[in-house]
């Protein structure tokens, strides 16, 4: 691509396979694996994590040589805190059903770890620019992760993508279920989403040997 | 005193900040490897929960709800500053772990030393902010409420976290497959650890009060089951009236 540098490209292509957020840098667990049961809500977030990610690293980028070093992390969380506001708010005004569905889980991207960690790592030392590249790859990292969950979770837990009855109709019994096939309860319930992540991980660390963690 | 210990099991057991909501999953990924080491998190947890919760329960209730303002006189009585709350949570919150910190540097030094590190970690562990916005989403009726439930919550993520800390440090003799060493086992044993935690969901529910609505997960289910019933209604009516009809 002429529009990106090698260099440039490769800020968006890592955070996507061999430098994941969460399946290898372990950041924005928290908020991440408690909305994942429909795909939907997954989408939202990635969305929202994409924005604030995006838009906060080129802030603090900009602001990079007036913060103080002592107050950075409070300048970074108000960065942060004002732009989840303006999620909050968009979200209350357009979805708000999905707001509800969400509840804090917006909030808490203010305490997730990838905005602060990629602020720290990468927008207190590049230009605006690469840190918007930045901001970006790992937000898709992200949320490659968040729709493979929400999408694996939501399928086999209700039989259902974006709430569309993809499996067939399971009271009418017609479809996947007319054979006998039944909804799993247990992909519904919070702890199977750290079970689909660390599946998830087992195959990219087996797909990627360098990836394997020492014991 | 009743309602006190309802809160008090269910904030550890139930709705574990760790196993049901998954807050605070960085740190408690990132430094569970020892066993001292997420000792000394886990108290800083239980300590800085149990300051900022019913502080910013104060917040809550005296400036950002709706009709807050209202002892500052009845013409601020329309007011409504929720839009404020992340950034006055995390504002206090990060006070407060600034202010702990110096506190507990000039006071008591071996209790500096030994939460030191981590100290400025809590500040963006998501469990503590997460425990002021369930506090402010579950509407605690009080301050002594909001204080109890910060400390069990907190003692609820102390459990897990040396629970996860104690079953790694075995788990450092075995024999697992390689891709899944490290992080990836970690994961899987957190999520068998949380079906387990699962269990003492019905702990609480012998009451004839319907059990708390407030993780995402359950109230759809819940929903789901609601229409699932309001279609099987629908189509026994149709039968019904079918029949009269006959």
């Amino acid at each position: 691509m002429a529009l990106l540098s090698k260099k440039d490209a490769n800020l968006i292509k890592d955070p996507l396979a061999d430098n994941n957020p969460i399946t290898i840098q372990v950041l924005g667990i928290c908020s991440a694996l408690a909305i994942t049961a429909e795909l939907k809500a997954s989408v939202v977030m990635a969305i929202s994590v994409l924005f604030v990610l995006g838009v906060g690293n080129v802030v603090i980028s900009l602001l990079r040589n007036i913060i103080p070093a002592k107050i950075r992390i409070i300048v970074q969380l108000v960065v942060v805190a004002a732009l989840v506001i303006i999620v909050d708010q968009v979200l209350k005004a357009f979805a708000y059903d999905l707001s509800k569905t969400l509840s804090v889980f917006i909030g808490l991207i203010i305490t997730n770890c990838i905005i602060m960690g990629r602020f720290e790592a990468f927008a207190l030392g590049n230009g605006p620019w690469k840190s918007f590249l930045d901001g970006i790859g790992n937000a898709l990292g992200y949320g490659v992760i968040l729709v493979i969950v929400g999408f694996f979770r939501e399928l086999l837990g209700s039989g259902t993508l974006f709430g569309m009855k993809v499996l067939g109709d399971p009271i009418a019994k017609t479809g996947l279920y007319s054979i006998g096939y039944e909804n799993n309860g247990f992909m519904i319930i919070p702890p199977a989403a750290l079970i689909v992540v660390g599946i998830i991980i087992w195959v990219q660390r087996s797909r990627n040997r360098a990836l394997i963690e020492e014991a | 005193m009743l309602e006190h210990l309802e809160l008090f099991f269910r904030s550890i057991f139930v709705d574990n900040m760790v196993f049901a909501v998954f807050l605070g999953m960085c740190s408690y990924l990132a430094v569970s490897k020892k066993v001292s080491t997420a000792v000394g998190l886990g108290a800083a947890v239980i300590f800085v929960l149990g300051v900022t919760v019913p502080l910013n329960w104060l917040l809550d209730q005296y400036l950002l709800q709706e009709g807050a303002l209202v002892w500052l006189g009845p013409e601020y009585a329309d007011y409504d500053l929720g839009f404020l709350s992340f950034i006055l949570f995390i504002a206090t919150i990060a006070t407060m772990v600034q202010l702990v910190e110096i506190v507990v540097e000039k006071f008591s030094p071996s209790l500096y030393n030994s939460l030191g590190i981590f100290l400025p970690l809590i500040a963006v562990n998501c469990a503590i902010l997460g425990g002021s916005l369930f506090m402010q989403a579950r509407e605690i009726p009080n301050i002594g409420l909001a204080l109890n439930y910060g400390i069990s919550s907190g003692i609820g993520w102390f459990l897990a976290i040396l629970a996860i800390a104690a079953i790694r440090e075995k788990i450092r003799y075995s024999n697992v497959p390689a891709p899944l060493r490290g992080l990836g086992i970690t994961f899987i044993i957190t999520g068998l650890m949380g079906i387990g935690f699962q269990s003492f969901g019905g702990m609480l529910t012998g009451d004839n009060e319907p059990p708390e609505e407030n993780q995402t997960t359950t109230v759809e289910t819940k929903e789901d089951k609601e229409i699932k019933k309001e279609i099987e209604d629908k189509e026994k009516a149709i039968s019904y009236n079918e029949a009269i009809n006959k």
